[in-house]
């Protein structure tokens, strides 16, 4: 049992690490923290919601890793008057994103105190920008006790348009009152950007979750896919190399992308439409690989129902007919055998292409479409198995051992026979 | 069924006291019970909240982390084949609930294509008062090869998703505890001459590049021909059934001798 435990082990080992390219670039996260005047509010361990929030963010700029880049900006923090439009412009960065001079954040941190309106929308914007554009993902981390009071505009569909722009961006939302509007609009802002919701009661657990939070960042932000737009139609579609993209795709849409397979390769492809809006309850999404002339030459489909983040399906295909092309080749004569591998040589475009089934429910936005993450790979093809002719198992050694037994012994009765007539004479 | 293999098995083990050496384990090995985690093993306190940033542990690493009812959380390990894996979960509440949740563990190999669940409660509903629910999924097999237009289970990376299904909206965001474990029967290395994949089922994380059709058109590396002396090399794997074969004819000679002998002692005595 010891030796079955430890089997995988070595290949774990042997599993081809995935490459990820040195780090062009520091994680980057941005805190972004509610200062408007509900946050002194005292309901959390008997504290304000304001001091456990600087208790949080001083223990998480304490345990930060060395490389992380973190930036804090607060909204609500200044405007102390009653007009909206003046309040609803109220965000300002206190930590820029950069290496982390511990001091500083935390004195920045400590002279926060509750005041103005809840700009989250401005706030999320202010904040990607912060962030910059690059190759690797972003994360921001909100912390809001009330929900937005400036829409327009609206929070969650500012979060949908940042998440589709080209760099990629995650919102996780942390919310500190238990308040059923504003979990509705952290759970509407986490779902749009592949973030987490979290209703944080204790001091231990919004600094246990901040914490894990920024750690995850460090961790997974260079698994970042490339942004690929794909085509209508088969002509014309872009082609892949191996790797992750990831693209949109609206309702009833398909995309088209192209690979290029040589003979003796496996295409094998992956694709998962994530739920980042609300949608009727059964969905469903389908892959296919199509040959250039509309042929369909292998799918892969899922379907499911409920709460979930993504849809998944893949699939695998090889040219199984041109390892047979190859043996006819052999037999025939020089000339022509040169001409076909040369021929065989040459990739064949195999279009794949993606499609979904999901149904919008009534008053769910279109634009932009839901995100797709596609994998490509062409890997060696792994050809039919052809076994030698021979058995395996207990049984044959039986049936092997009872046959020989039995020639044994018919063998030596015939001798006897033999020798006994032979004796006779 | 198993009644038959065991009798067969001592006849055959009577029959030919020095052949067993050379037959394979695998057949013996007995089955086990609930998924222990492996002696020495560092507990894994991380969870992915993708397909691609989910984290790696492997079978019988336990796994601990704190997480929000709602999260989608992810983890891989990888399979050799011949090997049967057995993933089991717990999700513990510290928090009281508002009502029913219905919980969900499930896997998908490296292509992201759903597998089945032979065994396990995989989807299992709590009501508001239980303070905890455990999930299991035992997975198939994995197969040394099979067609690429076929689902079957195959050797390479497997993702664990656990989230929740169904819940009351006000209880989403709430602290759980969740506890993981994967476990695996049979020891693997499954005899090659019943086929085996090229590569396995590992996907590639890399950012993809998008090319011109003059580049996807142009000549390859053959970085693959260099394998072919190796394999010509290898010795037939032990259980492979050159081996078995070779066993059996041997059983077989020695039986026809046997046999011949029985009919000749009579006469000497």
């Amino acid at each position: 049992m010891a030796f079955a435990l430890l089997g995988p082990a070595p290949a774990v080992a042997d599993e081809p690490t995935p490459t990820e390219p040195a780090p062009s670039e520091p994680p980057r996260v941005e805190l972004v923290l509610d200062v408007s005047g509900s946050m002194r509010a005292r309901d959390i361990d008997g504290r304000s919601r304001i001091s456990v929030a600087q208790q949080a963010f001083n223990e998480v700029v304490d345990a930060l890793p060395e490389v992380t880049q973190l930036g804090i900006r607060v909204l609500g923090a200044t405007y102390q008057g009653e007009d909206k439009k003046v309040g609803c412009r109220d965000t300002q960065q206190i930590v820029p994103v950069g290496p982390v001079d511990r001091g500083q954040a935390k004195a920045a941190v400590a002279t926060l105190r509750p005041t103005g309106f809840t700009p989250v929308g401005l706030a999320l914007r202010e904040a990607a920008k912060d962030l910059g554009t690059g190759a690797t993902t972003r994360r921001i981390v909100l912390i809001t006790d009330g929900e937005d009071t400036c829409a327009p505009p609206d929070p969650c569909q500012v979060a949908r348009e940042l998440a589709a722009q080209g760099t990629r961006l995650v919102v996780d939302t942390l919310g500190l009152a238990p308040d059923e509007k504003v979990r509705r609009q952290l759970l509407c802002i986490a779902g749009a950007t592949g973030g987490t919701y979290t209703a944080a009661q204790s001091t231990e657990e919004l600094t246990g979750r901040i914490k894990q939070l920024v750690e995850r960042a460090g961790e997974t932000y260079t698994r970042t896919p490339t942004v690929v737009g794909g085509a209508t139609a088969c002509d014309g579609a872009p082609m892949l190399a191996s790797g992750v993209y990831t693209d949109r795709e609206t309702f009833s849409e398909h995309r088209w992308y192209r690979v290029a397979v040589r003979p003796g390769q496996e295409l094998r492809a992956s694709v998962s439409v994530a739920l980042d809006r609300p949608v009727n309850r059964d969905y469903g999404v389908l892959l296919r690989a199509v040959a250039p002339d509309g042929r369909e030459l292998v799918r892969g489909a899922d379907a499911g129902s409920g709460r979930a983040d993504v849809v998944s399906a893949g699939l695998r295909w090889s040219d199984d007919d041109d390892s047979e092309d190859d043996d006819d080749g052999d037999n025939s004569d020089d000339s022509s055998d040169g001409d076909a591998s040369a021929a065989a040589q040459q990739p064949r475009m195999v279009c794949i292409v993606v499609s979904n089934s999901f149904a919008p429910r009534p008053g769910t936005g279109v634009t932009p479409g839901m995100p797709i993450e596609l994998t490509v790979d062409v890997v060696a093809a792994s050809p039919t198995p052809r076994g030698p002719d021979l058995g395996r198992g207990w049984m044959l050694l039986a049936l092997l051992t009872v046959a020989g037994l039995l020639t044994g012994l018919l063998t030596g009765l015939l001798t006897r026979w033999w020798v006994a007539t032979w004796r006779e004479k | 069924m198993s009644m038959r293999t065991t009798l067969l098995r001592s006849v055959v083990a009577l029959v030919a006291a020095g052949g067993p050496a050379l037959l394979p384990a695998a057949a013996l090995a007995a089955p086990s019970g609930a998924p222990t985690p492996s002696p020495g093993a560092e507990t894994v306190t991380r969870a992915g909240t993708s397909f691609l940033t989910s984290t790696t542990i492997a079978a019988g690493q336990p796994v601990q982390v704190r997480a929000s009812a709602g999260d989608y959380l992810y983890w891989s390990f990888s399979a050799e084949a011949g090997q049967v894996h057995d993933v089991a979960a717990t999700v513990t509440f510290p928090r009281d609930r508002s009502g029913a949740s219905t919980w969900t563990l499930e896997v998908f190999d490296g292509l992201r294509r759903r597998q089945a669940c032979t065994d396990g409660a995989q989807t299992p509903t709590v009501d508001k008062a239980a303070g905890s629910v455990s999930l299991g999924c035992t997975l198939r097999e994995v197969r040394p090869w099979a067609e690429p237009w076929s689902g079957d289970p195959l050797p390479g990376t497997y993702f664990v998703r656990l989230s929740v299904v169904d819940v009351p909206e006000p209880d989403l965001g709430a602290p759980v505890d969740v506890e993981l474990l994967v476990a695996t029967d049979g020891e693997g290395g499954t005899p090659a001459d019943d086929g085996e994949l090229s590569t396995p089922l590992v996907p590639n994380t890399r950012p993809g590049a998008v090319l011109s059709d003059v580049q996807a058109a142009a000549p390859v590396d053959d970085e693959d021909d260099e394998r072919g002396l190796g394999d010509l090399v290898t010795l037939p794997a032990l259980g492979s059934r050159w081996i078995w074969t070779t066993a059996g004819g041997i059983l077989a000679a020695v039986a026809g001798v046997v046999g011949f002998a029985l009919t000749r002692r009579p006469r000497r005595g």
